[in-house]
């Protein structure tokens, strides 16, 4: 890295004892970039095994890369923390206004410890932690008010990121979201109940300066090289036109879109909430992550009239994509397309993880179809496939935790299958609720096999839809293209790169962006570091209580027909057995 | 010429024309940057480009005790930084708040109107051109 690259700086905070201070970290970030990288050291070294995830000493890592604020498309922060959700790594990525607001703050990472009092949120100016009072906005019904209020209250326009929860978070439900810019989402694995756990309401960061570069010439060069493919490429151009919902009517026509509860792979009401119909009917915005010309953030503008009054009407501005159309919608069966922006409006004000919530309600309706699940559990409510109000309620019901069913599904379906049965058709990975991806063997193995259980970790389902629809391919070898996948995208999210350009950022583009940054690298020294920072994750997963022998497979992976099917259990078995043994033991 | 922003409800708060501002200069990051992007009240409500209107009469430089700003032609002003004390008054004067803060040579930052940042503006947002008074003037 450049000497003096204010990356390097690490911000510690501790809520408890209201104290902050910046360590340089040029150890970590020398090697690891930033990101996952620095992210996976930081949490290692702050949350020995074993420690409670909602201790109070249980850290939350916020880390950013050396291409932030260099490149286009260098957009991402990713977050670290014990996943109270699974018990182990919990890892989550965002992007929104946040890299590029740490990185333009003078720090690298963020290590916030200890837990407040009184509910308080934190804002960093230029690097330095200031301790403020939210008392007033805890138990607020909806975190985009509360967002607004401290935009109301901090400065820095348009040079700020407001990371914050909703109640879901304060209610330590354990796939309760951390919002940032109101529609970005460290989504995943539970970050909002760390937040919870600490009284902490949000994390403000803001900062402007500028940043060094080794060649300004070069830099000034590559830079155009690296913007002009980015707005010339046709995935891009994808994302912006309709965004990541474009997939859902072709996903739904290969029999993999997950429907009913994985009933189903194919949607008979896709059409209706496609990416086609939700733009030409209720876009009313499009933005974008700071540094990124594609703007795949599709935001609809839902007018809705009062029952009360006539005339009077109300407009809600509804952040949409594919993975909350397909856990909110053709999960649970809903075909009314304003209907299922409305239970997104729900999920995102409450601060629910949208993929997590739909889940649990799929499986709570199949559960009450098969009488595992009685109205007496639920308090009366009826949850029916294709009936939005039920589920309006439901998300209500899991942040409210009204009673002990519903306290139980805020901590997953694998909780809830525990106590009630219907393990079968609880879809759940790695004990994280599933994408949306019906595709076959790559998808599935992809969510158990990837660090966070996340079809980002490796993209399964891809290789499922490009290359096992010619053939299943030997249990062994798929694993190891997924391992493959995933060790690659160490770097893409140390340096932190957004995955979507990831068809921009070749391993060799890769090299010259970090020499813009000052960092010297051969190929064969990048992939080095990308098992590393690979390992160090399973290292992490592994002492907290991960087993690839613990994994359980829902036979309803293998009942509904998928992109891919054919292939069973023991195949699934072998492919993880051969992961573990790469994965579990050191590098040889 | 000058910078003019054609279509602002174009615009998806990227910032890209922020960093290409700085990047002129030769440094990554921000922090030298004469255009800013800010939500008008959440971003989901739009959002608005703050940058110099070229006057062709500027309050900042009525206001500038060491005459360091000197009227450009084509509008606005630009920056002598020898002359320049970093008083701040120019940016009280501004009333669209178009005059940013150069913290490390603690210098106001204005924009020159060279269109850099509208080269890069993925959605047509911005544009250098003429004023219309030029163009009427032209074709006299």
């Amino acid at each position: 890295m450049l000497p003096n690259d204010p990356l390097a700086n690490v911000l510690y905070v501790d809520l408890t004892k209201k104290r902050s201070w910046v360590e340089r970290r040029e150890d970590l970030f020398g090697k690891y970039f930033g990101g996952a990288g620095v992210a996976i050291q930081l949490l290692t070294e702050n949350c020995p095994a074993g420690m409670e995830p909602l201790a109070p000493e249980a850290p939350i890592v916020l880390a950013t890369g050396p291409l932030e604020g260099l490149f286009p498309l260098g957009s991402k922060t990713v977050a670290m923390f014990k996943s109270p959700h699974t018990g182990n790594l919990g890892e989550s990525h965002a992007g929104g206004r946040s890299a590029v607001a740490i990185r333009m703050s003078g720090i690298g990472a963020i290590v916030i410890t200890g837990a407040n009092t009184n509910p308080g949120y934190l804002s960093i100016e230029e690097g330095k932690a200031y301790f403020r009072d939210a008392t007033t906005l805890w138990g607020m019904s909806s975190s985009v008010t509360a967002g607004r209020i401290i935009r109301q209250n901090e400065s820095s326009a348009g040079l700020r990121s407001i990371m914050r929860i909703g109640r879901a978070g304060e209610n330590l439900v354990t796939y309760a979201d951390v919002s940032t810019e109101t529609y970005r989402h460290f989504g995943r694995l539970g970050m909002g109940a760390v937040f919870g756990s600490k009284k902490l309401k949000a994390v403000v960061v803001s900062g402007n300066r500028t940043l060094e570069v080794a060649d300004k010439v070069a830099y000034r060069a590559l830079y155009d090289e690296i913007n002009t493919a980015a707005v010339s490429s046709p995935v891009m151009k994808k994302y912006h036109d309709l965004g990541t919902a474009e997939n859902i009517q072709p996903l739904s026509a290969l029999g993999g879109l997950p429907t009913r509860n994985v009933q189903a792979g194919c949607f008979e009401s896709a059409e209706a909430i496609s990416g086609e119909h939700y733009a030409e009917h209720y876009l009313g915005r499009r933005l974008a992550c700071s540094h990124c010309p594609v703007a795949c953030i599709h935001i609809a503008a839902l007018r809705e009239p009062y029952q009360d009054e006539a005339y009077y009407y109300k407009t809600t501005m509804i952040s949409y994509d594919y993975e909350p159309i397909y856990a909110l919608g053709s999960m649970l069966g809903l075909s009314n397309p304003e209907q299922v922006l409305s239970l997104m409006n729900e999920v995102e004000t409450l601060g629910l993880d949208a993929m997590s919530a739909g889940v649990c309600l799929a499986w709570a309706t199949e559960a009450m179809e098969k009488g595992l699940v009685t109205e007496q559990d639920t308090g009366g409510l009826k949850l029916e496939f294709g009936k939005a109000d039920g589920y309006v309620a439901g998300v209500e019901a899991i942040t409210s935790r009204s009673n002990e069913f519903w306290k139980i599904l805020g901590r997953g379906v694998d909780a809830a299958a525990a106590r009630y049965g219907g393990a079968d058709f609880a879809m759940a990975f790695g004990g994280n609720e599933m994408p949306g991806y019906h595709t076959g063997p790559a998808g599935y193995l992809g969510f158990m096999l990837g660090a966070r259980h996340s079809h980002l970790d490796n993209a399964g389902y891809a290789i499922d839809q490009k290359e096992l629809t010619k053939g299943l391919i030997p249990a062994e070898q798929l694993a190891q293209k997924l391992m493959d996948e995933e060790r690659w995208r160490q770097v893409l999210s140390s340096l932190t790169v957004c995955f979507f350009a990831r068809g921009i950022y070749t391993p060799e583009l890769t090299l010259r962006a970090l020499a813009a940054a000052g960092y010297n690298l051969t190929a064969e020294q990048l992939a080095e570091t990308a098992d590393d920072i690979y390992r160090a994750k399973f290292a992490f997963k592994l002492a907290n209580g991960f087993g690839f022998d613990k994994l359980t497979i829902p036979q309803r992976v293998f009942e509904t027909p998928a992109v891919v099917s054919g292939f069973d259990e023991a195949y699934m078995r072998r492919a993880i057995a051969f992961a573990a043994g790469q994965l579990a033991s050191p590098r040889a | 010429m000058r910078l003019s922003v054609i279509d602002a409800e174009r615009c998806t708060g990227c910032q890209i024309c922020m960093f290409a501002c700085t990047r002129r200069l030769g440094y990554a990051g921000m922090g030298k940057t004469a255009i800013h992007i800010k939500s008008v009240g959440g971003m989901e409500h739009g959002l608005s480009v703050v940058v110099c209107r070229a006057c062709e009469d500027p309050p900042c430089a009525k206001v500038c005790p060491e005459d360091a700003l000197v009227l450009r032609k084509g509008g606005g002003v630009l920056l002598d930084p020898s002359k320049c004390t970093g008083c701040g008054l120019c940016r009280q004067a501004c009333i669209v708040s178009a005059i940013f803060w150069d913290k490390e040579a603690e210098k106001p930052i204005i924009c020159v109107h060279c269109g850099y940042c509208a080269k890069y503006c993925p959605h047509g947002v911005l544009a250098l051109e003429e004023r219309r008074e030029e163009v009427s003037n032209a074709a006299k």
